[in-house]
């Protein structure tokens, strides 16, 4: 039995990955076309390629159809309940930085902290009926992080892109997002609450649970580590 | 769960409700799917963490019943005439998002008492009643009352916004305890408040308002943080008392005792304060054991969230790792909410049979 791994299909993304491995020592590229989702390693055996969206890699993890992945933390947090006692972080990879920020508009001059999130959105509910709408696809990270730091009041309103628009588009007061500067935030008349980091995301790569690997796999993981330690 | 313990599950559910409605409770029921929006509104963005939720296509988002409480109050503040018992049984579905082995579904048994003519009586009567459900399980009782925190918070010599702030995070301690140490003058004002409170016209270089939170929101906003700085701290000797009471945690009449001597330097609390004494005189005469009966001012804080005055709940023993047999308590306040506007004095419980059997070592 083989060693599933699973990289990103695509951009930016899947060629740092291809490069950070390829530091140290093993090859994965594409196989066939440009087009072809199939893969192959060089430098070690026992390892298989497999190319998927780096948002399905979490569940596929969990699900033990690949038994490494590499995507960003932010994603296995996002999509796997208590995660961390289903997948191991075994590096962080040092690349796709991203923050998970929440940021409300520049002219809240009133609001900087999470304190100040939570007296508005107290405001906000009695003066318009409703509770204040945070438009985020990180549904759970944003609610666990609120509920930890006590802001009620709230509701979550889901946006899949082009979340910094909401606010502008009167579908959302205040947004929770993933940015690496800060500019597209910026450019969009928003700023970012001082204590309103939720989560430093960053490419990792990942194992699933060991519990149904066979020996072979179990070696083969043992080389692989060597390698990436070296 | 086993087909054995699920008969052995229902079996006692139906032997409970036989007690309750044997004593007058009129049997109810409610639907599997509840609309999300009055659960929303309620608890906040926190139940979708606790609840299944599904989509309706005409209806809209509904949610499998977290609990029984709710529809059941909508449906006495429609229709019902006090007074009215009720009791009802079935599952009530919990997500469990840690990720523990906790069952997601579970059967309950419950018990509502909407009674206003003795308020002490009826909480007795609702406690009474399910320890009598208990009486042959090895479980322990404890005690809170919320309404004695309400009082206090609403009695402390500040401003009408700070005690609201307050009561508004009565059920987050954290929260509480980060407010309350700033409005004792304990934390520094964060840097980005004072900078603002500085400027003689902060409004006047407004960078341009986006969305539905209007300028004049904010510079309302702003009035209430001036105001809020110019106040008066709460005094060292109010904080005192307040802790004293949150630690309060002992058996009934000590707990008693200690809330008396409380009482004399925060005397906003007294009427709560004997309404408890009056509550301990009901458990006497329905022969509950008041000399053991644990008193915990904290209880329930946490955990709790539409309870504003007695608060119970029967626990196993503490080794066998399981959650509240039953609990309950006193829910005016949501009657209120739930009756828009109209309330009316409302106790309940619920007992969890699948907890009991695990409790008495039956699985």
């Amino acid at each position: 039995m083989t060693l599933k791994l699973g990289i990103p299909s695509k951009g930016r993304l899947m060629e740092k990955t291809f490069q950070w491995f390829a530091d140290r020592g093993i090859t994965l590229r594409k196989s066939g076309s440009d087009r072809e989702y199939a893969g192959a390693v060089d430098g070690i055996d026992g390892v298989e390629l497999v190319l998927l969206s780096a948002g399905e890699i979490p569940r596929e993890l969990d699900a033990g159809r690949i038994h490494l992945g590499v995507t960003g933390s932010d994603l296995v947090r996002e999509k796997l309940p208590a995660w961390d006692s289903r997948v191991v972080e075994l590096a962080k990879m040092g690349f796709g930085g991203a923050d998970l920020v929440i940021a409300v508009p520049d002219a809240w001059i009133d609001v900087d902290t999470l304190d100040d999130l939570d007296a508005v959105a107290a405001a906000f509910r009695a003066d318009h009926g409703f509770r204040l709408r945070i438009a985020t696809k990180y549904h759970r990270l944003v609610r666990d992080f609120l509920r930890d730091n006590g802001v009620a009041d709230y509701q979550l309103v889901d946006s899949q892109g082009a979340t910094e628009g909401t606010i502008r588009n009167e579908t959302a007061e205040a947004v929770a997002d993933i940015t690496s500067t800060g500019e597209t935030l910026r450019a969009n008349g928003l700023k970012i609450l001082s204590d309103g980091m939720i989560h430093a995301s960053q490419a990792t790569l990942f194992r699933g649970r060991r519990k149904d690997w066979t020996q072979a796999q179990r070696d083969t993981l043992t080389r692989l580590m060597a390698h990436l330690d070296a | 769960m086993t087909v054995d313990a699920s008969r052995d599950t229902w079996a006692r559910a139906r032997a409970y409700q036989d007690v309750l409605t044997a004593q007058g409770a009129v049997l109810t029921d409610a639907d599997y799917l509840q609309p999300a929006d009055t659960l929303l509104d309620l608890y906040g963005e926190d139940i979708r963490a606790r609840a299944f939720t599904t989509q309706d296509p005409v209806r809209g988002e509904m949610m499998l019943r977290p609990d029984f409480t709710v529809p059941i109050v909508q449906q006495h503040m429609a229709h019902g005439a006090e007074p009215a018992r009720y009791t009802y049984m079935g599952k009530v579905f919990r997500k469990q998002e840690d990720g523990g082995d906790r069952p997601t579904e579970f059967v309950q048994v419950g018990y509502e008492v909407f009674d206003g003519t003795d308020r002490a009586a009826a909480d007795a009567e609702v406690f009474a009643t399910l320890a009598g459900l208990l009486k042959d399980t090895p479980v322990t009782p404890a005690t809170g009352d919320i309404g004695i925190l309400r009082a206090a918070v609403q009695g402390l010599n500040t401003t009408p916004a700070r005690r609201a702030a307050l009561m508004r995070h009565l059920w987050r301690p954290r929260r509480f305890k980060t407010l309350l140490d700033r409005f004792c003058g304990l934390t520094d004002t964060p840097t980005s408040r004072a900078a603002l409170l500085a400027q003689d016209d902060p409004l006047a270089d407004l960078p341009p308002v986006l969305g539905l939170r209007s300028r004049d929101q904010i510079a309302r906003r702003i009035d209430a943080l001036r105001a809020d700085a110019a106040a008066d701290p709460i005094s060292g000797g109010e904080r005192s008392l307040l802790d004293a009471l949150l630690a309060v945690r002992e058996t009934a009449p000590f707990a008693l005792t200690a809330l008396r001597d409380i009482a004399v330097d925060l005397p906003s609390i007294s009427a709560a304060v004997d309404g408890l004494a009056a509550r301990l005189d009901a458990l006497s005469a329905r022969n509950i054991d008041v000399d053991t009966l644990m008193f915990e001012a904290s209880y329930g804080r946490t955990s709790m969230e539409y309870y504003d005055g007695f608060v119970f709940g029967f626990s196993a023993d503490p080794a066998l790792n399981l959650p509240p047999v039953a609990t309950g308590g006193r829910y005016d306040a949501l009657t209120t909410v739930l009756g828009g506007g109209t309330g009316v004095p409302a106790v309940g419980g619920v007992i969890r049979p699948a907890l009991v059997a695990a409790a008495e070592g039956a699985l």
